[in-house]
């Protein structure tokens, strides 16, 4: 198990520096010059615009600055914002939160809602209900994000007037309500899809029938035999939809005006801030590299025929 | 079946849990942005920068700066010049200006603010060390080029041209005769700093001590920067209420909502999904003021459509745009079409005596004609996709393609700062969207920065010797109203040359809520903060 | 020591919902199975839909002429500015309403879908013929050059979708179709070549392929005429599901700003358009976005209709 895990390791560091190096050389290669737009559309000083640039080191090679960058990393020194001269460990600390807990609260309504219908649709396979789900979660993938969130944002805001359009406190749950169902809807409907296909399956396994067989009370084959062993593939999923659904709040927020991290990387990305971007998206890759890992582990923990040297 | 019944059960009830938590939504509970009593609260974005007077270049950094700090003058909200720390700004020739400062004047810390507090602030601005943004402004006093020199270190810590009399009076040499140098001395990279800042400017940009109507509380960044009324302003403009909050908003829309449902007393603009509904929404608490800003298209000289082109031309384009349908359609009466190059409500504003802003399709396809054509027949737009310009974009080249029959197409770059990026390079195809917010409210800068041959803002690169002549005549002129007609004339010279077709003033959109009044929009279309009632 | 996980997918990648079902068929014989698929396809409710839809779909990206009759690009903004559908003309250009600038939005909905389904359906292409080129080349020569090519993968795969779509496209700041299917493509095959490895490596056990070996056919006739079409149907049924979500993908980049935009026309650009007049004139954005829902369901349903025709378990 722990040469497993160290394996793994190993292997995240190639992946890592290659997911980064490569946003890090397109937001490089972007058009536009930050330090320029400083400047507004008045006269401005060559001069001068090279000297900032000298101090934030953006006049070093591109390899150059990307060692610096990757070695900063390390140090947890994220660079400075070009035109705040605000860290961006700081900017990241200030929205991670926000987004932390708007994606908490999508997934626990994805894994709740979602695995909750996936079983009911699984244990009535082929009845009304389950084609009833069947066309839910086809419509749910069907419409994209945004439009999702404006139909939302009409209804519940406009016509109903249950909500406000735009959150006006990021950290109130109640306002977070309808973009944490927004930014779970997509996920959701995978989960209750994945859910009841696995579930329908091991339904007619053999050990669900010795199960039944044996006499044990309907509750327990469901709970304990039938659930554990359906769940892996859900596990597998859930695992890496956090990373994803952090990516994906970058429109849910926009729509709704909360104040996270994917508020701050569209910003960024417009305004060619290269190291906000980098230090979102490393951590994004981070993230998504460790869910992968505890998800493998997991296995082992939910299915016992694996075993990892 | 017990079991799947229960976890029916259990789905409509989380399904029940998410859709009660989404009605009993909409309190503001949180205690650290409460608003104080007597404050009144306004929308805002989080400043790109330090809040600096000499850094500080954009909107929402610029609207802080302001009532953070005072300048020796300022401009009442009708744009006329009248003395604010100053008590007299005078010159005989244009060249040397005296200026003697009111006494009794402080720093929100307790320091005296004196004529040192300006000569040196001015000094370090200027400092090419300094990587000031607004340096520039300052390159018009004598002896700029020692502190801030094209390459190098500079020369010396001083510019000549400023110096201390006494404790209240300083004096300004320019390098040449700037006939309206007092009317710039209201933008704010002219404010004073104290002693405390040249310690730790970094830190000072993120706490700033000014000398201005409201003393600065606390910056929570991306949440609020809130600022308190100061006893110890000594400017007659003292405030009337007891501080104001700078609230921030990604969007506009979520700004208008708050003010909609009193969480909000404030907004100076209201986003394009509102507009239609605002006076629904607000009544008489819906204001719309003319303020000191213009749109306009410049064509790229050098570019294959204006290379060389007889202006008849331009002129035909600018005759093939219905700007009274479009600013009554999609910009929604937030702008008024423009009857010059510079706007209405600006000193030194002079309506044109000309048919070519107006609609007319059979004379704008008659002048095309007479102009010898666009080249290919085809022009572009350029502008950025984040400035939300894109609805009239499209409406402005609607227009000119039916009236005028010349293709016109929108190029959209992403942001600002890809769009800023092809001006500098001279890569604009056709045309690019200008948009220009005065400085200060004259004529001159609408005209000088935008027209003068190299002007920095100049992107079209539009060069006319006359015109340059004109420009120069009025800088040197004797007194501002002599420099102001001086620049009237070169207008009716812009007029037959074509720099630009100008398309519409900008108008304020100003909604409040029930608790606050006596809300006016300045002459820059900010809300006139000083003198809101919190009631 | 096994490698567990080989279906990760991500959910902004919309090549993820084809891997949910995680088993690769296992065929025995080409052609059976292809007949079998058929003759499941054509019994499915699911197949026949979905069908139809993509057939009016594609009849309007070739002849838009023949739905509706008008430019989409010209309209009378003074008289028609955003005036509400009239439901009852069926068809007729006022029927859907009108945008800001006077244009009907019936004629543009027409239109907007070449944009749309070209964009999905190029991307698909790209994405399945070079996913399978990667999964193959690693999954059948194994060793050195499968560690190289898996770790590239993975460097891709780290990358969220869509943001890596947006950096790409603020990179190159030109805004053509060919630049969105470009962005789109270039994060989009790594799922395709997971899964063409996978279904590679169980292929390449297979006796028909060891005694192609042994007999001594060449690796370029082993792989065109054994491999590739036994090891085809699981990147088949990822790309068909794909395809409904690269649509969805490119209207989305439109929507921020970084896809498509005016004078071209698609449900995009009309979607961010619409979203303004989300409060006075609700159709501008409702009527596009049925459309992208609709040809996104109705790839969809496909994807899940070969699906359940190609993989013998799911019956």
């Amino acid at each position: 198990m722990g040469r497993y895990v160290a394996r793994r390791l190993l292997q995240m560091i190639p992946v890592f520096i290659g997911s980064t190096a490569l946003i890090f050389c397109a937001m490089y290669a972007l058009p536009g010059d930050p330090v320029r737009t400083m400047m507004g559309e008045k006269s401005y000083d060559p001069a001068q615009i090279a000297n900032i640039k000298a101090d934030l080191g953006l006049d070093l090679p591109l390899w150059h600055q990307y060692w610096n960058y990757l070695t900063g990393l390390f140090q947890g020194d994220f660079g400075t914002q070009i035109a705040s001269g605000r860290p961006v460990s700081e900017v990241i600390a200030d929205a991670l939160p926000v987004t932390i807990q708007l994606t908490l609260y999508s997934f626990a309504i994805i894994v709740v809602v979602g695995i909750a219908l996936g079983l009911l649709g699984g244990l009535r396979a082929d009845t009304w209900v389950d084609r009833v789900l069947l066309v839910f979660t086809m419509l749910l993938i069907s419409i994209p994000v945004f439009v999702l969130g404006y139909i939302f944002q009409y209804f519940f805001a406009f016509e109903l007037q249950w909500v406000t359009p735009t959150v006006q406190s990021s950290d109130s749950w109640g306002q977070l309500t309808l973009p944490a169902v927004v930014l779970a809807g997509l996920s959701l409907a995978y989960v209750v899809r994945l859910t009841r296909t696995s579930v329908a399956e091991n339904l007619r396994s053999d050990f669900v029938r010795t199960a039944v067989a044996k006499g044990l009370p309907r509750r327990r084959v469901v709970g304990i035999h039938l659930m554990r062993n359906s769940l892996i593939p859900v596990v597998t999923f859930l695992g890496t939809e956090l990373g994803a659904l952090l990516a994906g709040a970058v429109v849910t927020e926009g729509i709704f005006n909360v104040h996270g991290i994917g508020n701050v990387i569209y910003q960024s990305l417009m305004r060619l801030e290269g190291a906000t971007v980098v230090g979102v998206v490393s951590l994004i890759v981070i993230l998504y590299l460790a869910t992968s890992l505890i998800v493998d582990l997991l296995y082992a923990v939910l299915d016992p025929r694996i075993r990892y040297a | 079946m017990r079991a799947a019944r229960s976890m029916k059960w259990a789905a409509t009830a989380a399904a029940i849990a998410v859709a009660a938590t989404a009605c009993g939504s909409g309190d503001n509970s949180d205690s650290d942005e409460n608003k104080p009593d007597g404050y009144v609260s306004i929308f805002h974005g989080e400043p790109q920068r330090a809040l600096l007077p000499s850094n500080t270049n954009e909107s929402f950094g610029g609207y802080v700066v302001e009532n953070v700090f005072s300048t020796l003058v300022d401009y009442n909200e009708k744009g006329k010049l009248q003395n604010a720390n100053a008590e007299s700004v005078e010159t005989d020739d244009s060249k040397t200006w005296t200026i003697k400062l009111k006494k009794g004047w402080k720093f929100h810390n307790g320091e005296d603010v004196t004529a040192e507090s300006y000569v040196k602030a001015w000094n370090w601005y200027a400092n090419v060390k300094n990587n000031q943004s607004n340096s520039a402004w300052f390159e018009q006093i004598k002896g700029y080029e020692d502190v801030h020199p094209e390459k190098g270190d500079p020369k010396k810590d001083e510019m000549e041209g400023l110096k201390v009399v006494d404790d209240h009076t300083f004096t300004v040499e320019l390098s040449e005769r700037v006939s309206y140098f007092n009317y710039m001395l209201g933008y704010s990279t002219f404010a004073p700093v104290p002693e405390a800042f040249y310690k730790d400017p970094k830190a000072f940009g993120q706490k700033p001590i000014g000398n201005g109507p409201y003393k600065f509380e606390k910056w929570n960044h991306n949440k609020l920067i809130q600022v308190a009324a100061w006893d110890g302003y000594k400017g007659s403009d003292k405030p009337k209420n007891k501080g104001i909050q700078f609230k921030n908003y990604s969007t506009i829309e979520g700004a208008y909502q708050d003010v909609l449902s009193g969480n909000l007393d404030a907004a100076d603009q209201v986003g394009p999904k509102d507009r239609p509904k605002r006076k629904q929404d607000f009544g008489n608490r819906s204001i719309d003021k003319p303020y000191a800003g213009n749109t306009t298209i410049a064509p790229a000289f050098y570019a294959k459509p204006f290379k060389d082109v007889d202006p008849k031309v331009i002129q035909g384009l600018s005759m093939a745009i219905d700007r009274d349908t479009i600013t009554k359609t999609v910009l929604d009466g937030t702008a008024v079409p423009a009857k010059s190059f510079v706007p209405a409500n600006v000193e030194g504003f002079e309506a044109l005596d000309t048919d070519v802003l107006s609609y007319n399709p059979k004379k704008a396809k008659q002048l095309i004609k007479e102009g010898g054509g666009v080249p290919g027949n085809k022009i572009w737009i350029q502008f950025n996709a984040d400035g939300g310009h894109k609805e009239w974009i499209t409406s402005v080249c609607d227009s000119i393609r039916k009236a005028a029959g010349v293709e016109c197409l929108a190029d959209s770059k992403p942001s600002f700062e890809t769009d800023l990026k092809e001006r500098d390079a001279d890569n604009v195809k056709g045309t690019y969207r200008a948009g220009w917010l005065g400085d200060y409210p004259l004529n001159i800068n609408f005209l000088r920065d935008l027209y003068r041959t190299g002007a920095d803002a100049n992107y079209g690169r539009f060069s006319d010797k006359e015109v340059d002549g004109l420009f120069k005549d009025g800088d040197k002129a004797a007194d501002l109203d002599a420099a102001v007609k001086d620049y009237q004339k070169a207008e009716d010279k812009l007029l037959q040359e074509m720099p630009a077709i100008p398309l519409w003033d900008m108008t304020a959109s100003i909604v409040h809520s029930e608790h606050v009044k006596n809300v006016k929009a300045n002459w820059d279309g900010h809300i006139l903060l000083r003198d809101v009632i919190a009631k | 020591m096994p490698e567990p996980a080989l279906t990760k997918e991500r959910r902004d990648d919309p090549a993820a919902g084809a891997a949910l079902t995680e088993a690769a068929p296992k065929p025995e014989k080409a052609r059976s199975l292809w007949q079998d698929a058929w003759r499941n396809l054509r019994s499915n409710p699911l197949f026949l839909i979905s069908a139809v839809l993509i057939l009016v779909l594609l009849t309007m990206v070739a002849f838009p002429g023949l739905f509706a009759d008008g430019s989409p690009r010209d309209g009378d903004q003074a008289a028609h500015y955003l005036t509400e559908p009239n439901l009852g003309h069926l068809f007729a250009n006022d029927w859907l309403g009108y945008d800001a600038h006077g244009r009907s939005v019936y004629v543009r909905v027409i239109h907007g879908a070449r944009a749309s389904v070209i964009a999905g359906i190029a991307v698909t292409l790209v994405v399945a013929v070079f996913g399978t080129i990667v999964g193959m080349l690693a999954g059948y020569f194994g060793g050195w050059l499968d560690s190289l090519l898996s770790r590239i993968t993975d460097i891709f795969f780290g990358i969220p979708f869509l943001l890596g779509a947006m950096v790409v496209l603020t990179a190159v700041g030109e805004r053509s179709l060919w630049m969105v299917i470009t962005a789109l493509a270039i994060l989009g095959w790594t799922q395709v070549a997971r899964v063409a490895r996978g279904s590679v490596l169980t292929v390449k056990q297979s006796d028909y392929v060891q005694a192609a070996k042994a007999l001594g056919a060449s690796t370029w006739r082993i792989l065109m005429r054994h491999v590739l079409p036994n090891a085809i149907a699981p990147v088949i049924v990822v790309a068909t599901v794909a395809l409904g979500g690269y649509i969805g993908a490119e209207a989305t980049l439109s929507y921020l700003g970084l896809g498509l935009a005016e004078p071209a026309v698609s449900w995009g650009v009309d979607i961010d358009a619409g979203k303004d007049q989300l409060r006075n004139a609700p159709h501008v954005l409702l009527f596009p976005a049925l459309m992208v829902s609709l040809t996104v369901l109705a790839f969809i349903m496909l994807g899940d209709a070969v699906r359940s025709a190609l993989d013998p378990k799911s019956r």
